[in-house]
């Protein structure tokens, strides 16, 4: 699916990357640990946590994640958003938890990732 | 050339006839921006020299994890990360309280991170086995009471920087 479907299925808000949203999401991986995510998530995968910080965005862009889904209605603050150079990675926020949110995209088609995949 | 705190780019002198570049970054204790700032700017300097995508995400992963440890466990460190044709080669060197014991730090889920350290998201246990994951060599030098001296190695294959022979980049 697309991540403007990814948007529609978790009722989520775009924070900035309006115009990536026809980016194909095929994996997820959900975590709030910031080394988990930069060793178990393959690349081109949404990343979905409900950590906010400046460094969850570096992360993304590290492991050339394909957006990022902040759940429980969290957004990173304005500074963060307005001083990060994150023109590659759209971010979006849903008000669902992360369970629910996983759970809706899993049923939708989105695979997780496995360890075997990472690289 | 752009410079700001903590973050020195600049073309070195070839070792053993080997054009190669070095890109430095200082890294003070509690500084967690530096972390993940040093691995995105690594990220982009080694694209533009042409590096593959897997081999630049692996070694923007060594450089953050090496970073974020300095950062947590050290008084203050430096990350040299130096580029030649054959090899990149990730040097951390801190002065802090140096490893206890490294085969335990080893393992993954081992961390004794602070609290507050893991409220940010660090702190999983998992940087020194992430590390080890993403280099094809990794060397830890340890003095407990004085730091940490950490090496990693990912081979090239030598077509794909062809640019570091030019001794410029920009970060």
């Amino acid at each position: 699916m697309t991540l403007k479907e990814v948007q529609d299925i978790l009722n989520a808000e775009v924070i900035c990357g309006e115009h990536l949203l026809d980016r194909e999401v095929k994996t997820a991986f959900a975590c709030d640990l910031i080394s988990e995510m930069l060793s178990f998530a393959s690349s081109d995968t949404l990343l979905i946590t409900s950590l906010t910080n400046p460094h969850v965005i570096h992360t993304a862009e590290v492991m050339d994640a394909i957006g990022v889904v902040f759940v429980g209605g969290k957004k990173p603050s304005e500074d963060i958003i307005n001083n990060l150079d994150h023109g590659n990675i759209p971010l979006l926020s849903t008000p669902l938890l992360i369970f629910n949110a996983c759970g809706l995209l899993f049923s939708n088609g989105v695979e997780g990732c496995t360890r075997g995949k990472a690289w | 050339m752009h410079e700001r705190k903590g973050v020195v780019s600049s073309p070195c002198q070839p070792a053993a006839n080997k054009p190669q570049l070095t890109l430095r970054f200082k890294i003070d204790e509690k500084d967690f921006l530096i972390a993940g700032e040093s691995a995105s700017k690594t990220k982009k300097a080694l694209q533009q020299l042409g590096l593959k995508q897997e081999i630049v995400k692996n070694i923007a992963i060594i450089v953050y994890e090496a970073a974020m440890n300095i950062v947590i466990h050290s008084n203050h460190g430096e990350i040299k990360i130096i580029i030649a044709p054959d090899q990149v080669v990730v040097l951390s060197e801190d002065v802090g309280e140096g490893i206890p014991d490294i085969e335990l730090a080893m393992k993954e889920g081992y961390s004794t991170a602070p609290n507050e350290v893991r409220e940010m998201g660090f702190g999983a246990g998992m940087g020194l086995p992430n590390i080890k994951q993403c280099s094809n060599e990794l060397d830890i030098k340890t003095t407990i009471g004085f730091g940490t001296t950490l090496r990693a190695t990912i081979y090239l294959n030598p077509a794909d920087t062809k640019q570091v022979e030019t001794g410029t980049m920009y970060v």
